[in-house]
């Protein structure tokens, strides 16, 4: 009996292996295209393990080539990684104010924060196009920035972090003469880190990901973010897919480097707060 | 006097506690508020502000390169011609079929749950697997599919022909192939998410509801169909909306593979308004499809709220 479901459960995974490899074959095929010579890239049956490698070359053209990739992978981890920083910090100040501060119109200046994440960002994007050419943070990392500092879905996230928080801890904290300044500090936050961890890490592939905001808010060749650079890469080099696989490696690669090193808390932030970017 | 003063002083005590009550109250706003407004502060500059400014724009005309002053107001000029606007309609459209993805990904996503949940060995790499699509960049996604979508050269083709069909479709170079094609890519991209939710929903069925199905002699489509089917639906009806409102921003896999075509064949809401506001110019009309996504939007919500204590079986 044991010994037969032991047999039917090795037997799936063969079968899950299979599907899984199928499922990720668009990957593998990218990253073998990648190290190709032009002329083998569609030669069928398809070499999986390239005959006569050219990667080198590939990698080089994409990062220092006429895109040179170096420069828009500069810009962008200066995007993302102050994006993340800053958005943590707001998201976390808003979601204690929201959860532990008692202030007049708290319960109704929350629920208009949170109303405003069922907007399409889309249906916004004109007028706020139009204010950032008059401000000036148009064509501009900073406008980039703020654009995606003010995230309404963690600050719903940490809240209902900070919300698991007894309030006697609070109380007790304010009895010693504490202020909400040092609770927030020096007990809330140490108590929400992983949850922090979950949505850092969410952000930061969120705003690596993101097309549509660069795409619009940026103009100048020298500013774009990888995504962009991606796509003007892959404008030019029209017939080189080679060389457009080694770009798409190079611009997955930090996701999936982050994506592996923080697989437990993205999984679990996902699954508990059903989060969508 | 002394008397007087023992009299008193409890009361200017009291007074003076009340006093630092209402001092600490007022603290304890400004602190609240001071936590609170830089959200406050962005959220209504970068969007409430945008908001108004959609719903006004939208009985406008005018465009870009024109100065403000320029400014026409059409009244409801803009929507009566959107309800007439081939291309909008051709777009709404799109939109309503491409819903189809929502129901599909989530029936498969179900199936690799259950399955990888309780029958596998290595549980935590096929989540992995599986989940890769969505963290990746859809830009560099939409350009490794568009060369496997490839109509004469591509592997797709190539693994298709070698099969022995003879004229396999030309995939997003065809308009009756063009939208299927985007939708087997979204299909693809958003298994991960459903699966990873559809494991949590998963784990929060008691198990001895199944152990004594067991008892009764239940098979396995009969604990499927009368177990977790209805204990998963809160599951499936969250997974239901958010898929369907995110349906609603597709943009990048359309911007990057299709740019709307062939024949417009791909064109849906956003690409359509970005397309009139950004490539034409066109802001009052284009904000007269904000205010109809927004409005599609709102209302899939709305049915959200009410739907959920209808129709949940909990």
């Amino acid at each position: 009996m044991a010994n037969s479901i032991l047999i039917k459960k090795s037997i799936i995974t063969v079968v899950m292996l299979v599907c899984s490899v199928l499922f990720l074959l668009p990957f593998v095929w990218m990253l073998s295209t990648s190290f190709k010579i032009e002329a083998d890239v569609f030669k069928f049956p398809i070499q999986w393990i390239p005959e006569r490698s050219n990667g080198f070359n590939n990698y080089k053209e994409v990062w220092f080539g006429d895109y040179p990739f170096y420069v828009y992978y500069w810009n962008t981890i200066k995007v993302t990684v102050i994006t993340t920083c800053v958005s943590v910090v707001v998201s976390a100040l808003a979601a204690y104010g929201f959860s532990k501060v008692k202030f007049p119109f708290g319960k109704f200046l929350f629920m208009i924060v949170l109303a405003t994440y069922m907007v399409p960002p889309q249906a916004i994007l004109v007028p706020q196009f139009i204010l950032f050419r008059k401000i000036g943070l148009f064509d501009s990392h900073f406008g980039l920035i703020l654009l995606g500092s003010f995230s309404v879905l963690g600050t719903f996230m940490l809240r209902q972090f900070f919300m698991s928080i007894h309030n006697d801890y609070i109380e007790a904290a304010k009895i010693d003469g504490a202020g909400h300044w040092r609770i927030f500090w020096s007990i809330a936050l140490p108590i929400v880190k992983p949850a922090i961890a979950t949505y850092g890490i969410l952000r930061f592939i969120w705003t690596w990901n993101d097309y549509q905001n660069p795409l619009i808010f940026l103009r100048t060749d020298s500013l774009l973010t990888i995504q962009i650079a991606m796509q003007k890469f892959t404008t030019i080099n029209g017939e080189f897919y080679s060389l457009i696989m080694a770009a798409a490696v190079s611009a997955i690669l930090p996701l999936v480097i982050v994506f592996i090193i923080g697989q437990k808390q993205v999984i679990e932030g996902i699954a508990l707060g059903g989060v969508k970017g | 006097m002394s008397v007087k003063t023992e009299l008193t002083t409890p009361v200017k005590v009291v007074k003076d506690a009340g006093k630092n009550k209402i001092i600490k109250e007022k603290n304890e706003n400004l602190v609240g508020l001071f936590f609170v407004s830089p959200m406050l502060i962005g959220v209504s500059i970068l969007v409430l502000l945008p908001i108004f400014a959609t719903f006004a724009l939208s009985f406008a005309d005018w465009s870009f390169i024109t100065p403000l002053s320029q400014l026409k107001w059409v009244g409801f000029d803009n929507f009566t011609r959107l309800f007439e606007d081939a291309v909008f309609l051709k777009s709404l459209r799109n939109n309503a079929i491409f819903v189809l993805t929502v129901p599909i990904c989530m029936a498969i996503s179900l199936l690799i749950a259950i399955t990888i949940d309780k029958n596998v060995y290595m549980k935590g790499f096929f989540k992995v697997a599986f989940f890769m699509p969505y963290i990746s960049s859809v830009v560099a996604i939409a350009v490794v599919w568009q060369v496997l979508f490839h109509p004469s050269a591509g592997p797709i083709n190539q693994v298709l022909m070698s099969l022995g069909i003879k004229n396999p479709p030309l995939w997003i170079a065809d308009p009756n192939f063009a939208l299927i094609s985007i939708m087997i890519i979204q299909i693809w991209i958003s298994i991960g998410f459903n699966m990873i939710i559809y494991l949590a929903g998963l784990q929060s069925i008691p198990r001895d509801l199944y152990e004594a199905a067991d008892i009764d002699g239940a098979n396995a489509w009969v604990k499927f169909r009368n177990i977790t089917l209805p204990l998963i639906s809160p599951t499936s009806f969250f997974l239901f909306i958010t898929g369907i409102i995110s349906t609603f921003k597709v943009f990048d896999l359309i911007a990057v593979l299709t740019k709307g075509g062939p024949m417009n064949s791909t064109s849906m809401i956003v690409w359509n308004l970005y397309d009139t506001a950004f490539v034409n110019l066109k802001i009052g009309y284009a904000s007269a499809m904000a205010v109809v996504l927004f409005i599609v939007v709102f209302g899939i919500t709305v049915f959200q709220w009410i739907g959920q204590k209808k129709w949940v079986n909990y």
